[in-house]
């Protein structure tokens, strides 16, 4: 009976055909305890890691606090810079030279970034312009602010004769448009496919439905993107010196040389003045919480009216 | 009221897969035509074709002649108008995610321009209501939004956003395909009642529901159109050996 090739006999080792049943408890009590081991690890690590991030940022706040707190008073914010050795005085015409500068800026920067970014997106799909745009921005986003500077001189300080407000505006929106104009085309192309066939499926026309439903939906990448932007030119000097120049009066002229808060602030912390150095600590504490509320404003702004279950 | 579609040697390619060959049917106004078929065999994009949403993919051609009534949509009339008159229901509920309940009905009407609150307030109302939706929004109409909702009542806030715009046909690729049986069998009911008032195609895959709710049904098959007829005759005595095959399971 044994040798009956047709009932074949339980092999020696029959581990192979028994495993499939017995190997999973031994397995899996093995790996519990090490699974739980290196979750609790990876856990620690990335805790670490976030605090690693936090820090520099916190350093820096904590430290232009302690450098610049004291010198701040009603006068900083509006007083005009005093003459060296003359006590006092303030940042006033910087602060609202930077203001003017950042939303000219902002005007010109962030409507030329979405719309190429909607372009990208809904109308340039496999185009050879939309090829030559994307790596054209992703290569201005890599050229140096001081380059930009010197671009933006030629291009509109030399022909204008004169440098200007308007000049540091062009200067800093161009910076702007390559981030705004990537972020918006990524944050585009996360909007489902089908959500724009449902608005054209109802016959709204396709410009419509880009505005109020592409966009719409992607809005809130969209802002974070023209928030980053923002952030990042608020805090640019190079453009700025050979195109806003810098000004020790209040102006308030489109055409003419402007204060900006990264400006004076480059200007006293070279100098050899303590009372100035304060002041250029205090500038640039002042700079930094002046972008973090204009990101906060914006952001609580652009929350008003989600609703509820809103994805 | 509904209207007649009338379809002529309609041919459609996507890149060069020719994905419908020569289609001729007749779709009668007021009633439910239900096309059935195995997957790919062109029924999506044969309604596509018939409210030209087809031809908003970029590499996609269709050709033939769709008549609505006596309009011939392919010759004399623009996509976009088109569209208002044929309402399209999708395979997965797509509701507008940043908009309320209120304005994913109204949608079709609010981003044409349409700015009339007393209006518009009455046919959310109507529309959700012929929906079968009403009883269970009409507290968080403007308060939730419309992705909030659980995907049978998305799918019928969907059918109310195409019935909002007023069509005369509607167009439905599977509506209940992603859905549980106590939603289908609302989202079947509502096809039943909307019939009376609208010219129905839906796309199916599920025999029992073109039975239930259709009286005409047409069976593709590879592209092309095997057989057209009631829908009696094509579950009881089909006349082409594939539809019978289809039916009784042996493939698809």
């Amino acid at each position: 009976m044994s040798s009956n090739p047709s009932h074949p006999q339980p092999a020696e080792d029959d581990s192979a055909l028994r495993s499939p049943m017995r190997a999973p408890l031994t397995w899996t009590r093995i790996n519990t305890a090490r699974r739980y081991l290196v979750n609790h690890l990876v856990t620690v690590l990335a805790i670490l890691s976030t605090l690693l991030v936090i820090t520099p940022l916190v350093a820096i706040l904590m430290y232009l606090l302690y450098k610049g707190a004291s010198s701040l008073n009603l006068a900083f914010f509006t007083h005009i810079p005093a003459p060296v050795g003359e006590p006092g005085g303030g940042m006033a015409n910087a602060i609202l030279g930077s203001g003017i500068v950042l939303a000219l800026a902002s005007l010109m920067g962030i409507p030329v970034g979405i719309a190429a970014g909607v372009y990208l997106t809904e109308f340039g799909r496999g185009k050879l312009l939309a090829t030559a745009v994307r790596f054209t921005a992703d290569v201005l986003n890599g050229v140096p602010s001081i380059v930009m500077g010197i671009s933006i001189y030629s291009l509109v300080v030399m022909q204008q004769h004169h440098f200007s407000a308007f000049a540091g505006g062009v200067a800093l929106a161009v910076m702007m448009v390559p981030t705004i104009t990537r972020t918006t085309e990524e944050m585009l192309a996360t909007v489902p496919h089908a959500i724009r066939e449902a608005a054209l499926g109802l016959g709204v026309p396709k410009w419509r439905t880009v505005l109020s439903v592409s966009l719409k939906t992607a809005s809130p990448g969209i802002i974070t993107g023209c928030m980053l932007a923002f952030a990042r030119v608020a805090g640019e000097t190079a453009p700025l010196l050979f195109t806003a120049l810098g000004n020790q009066f209040w102006s308030y002229k489109l055409t003419e040389p402007i204060a900006a808060l990264p400006l004076q602030i480059y200007v006293y912390a070279i100098s050899p003045y303590d009372e100035w150095h304060r002041l250029a600590w205090a500038g640039s504490l002042v700079l930094i919480v002046m972008i973090m509320v204009a990101v906060t404003l914006v952001r609580i702004y652009a929350s008003r009216g989600v609703l509820k279950g809103a994805s | 009221m509904g209207v007649g579609i009338n379809v002529e040697h309609l041919n459609a390619w996507y890149g060069t897969t020719h994905t419908l060959q020569d289609i001729n049917l007749n779709l009668p106004a007021n009633h439910a035509t239900a096309l059935i078929g195995p997957s790919g065999c062109g029924k999506s994009t044969f309604v596509r074709c018939l409210n030209r949403m087809h031809e908003t993919n970029p590499i996609a051609r269709a050709t033939g002649v769709v008549k609505m009534g006596d309009l011939d949509i392919y010759k004399d009339a623009n996509p976009v108008a088109i569209r208002r008159r044929i309402g399209m229901v999708f395979q997965r509920p797509n509701p507008f995610p940043t908009m309320s309940i209120y304005d994913n009905v109204a949608s079709g009407l609010k981003l044409n321009g349409f700015r009339n609150r007393a209006i518009l307030d009455e046919t959310v109302e109507r529309s959700l209501k012929s929906a079968a939706l009403w009883e269970e929004v009409k507290d968080d109409l403007k308060k939730k939004s419309g992705a909030s909702l659980s995907g049978g009542q998305q799918q019928r806030m969907c059918i109310a956003r195409a019935l909002a715009v007023d069509p005369e046909v509607l167009l439905m690729d599977e509506p209940a395909s992603a859905l549980d049986p106590v939603s289908t069998s609302k989202i079947e009911d509502l096809i039943f009642q909307l019939k009376s008032q609208y010219t129905i195609v839906i796309v199916t895959h599920n025999m029992q529901q073109a039975a239930r709710v259709a009286e005409n049904t047409g069976f593709f098959l590879n592209g092309k159109m095997v057989e057209f007829d009631s829908t009696h005759k094509i579950f009881t005595n089909p006349k082409d050996k594939r539809t019978e095959d289809y039916i009784t399971g042996r493939f698809g």
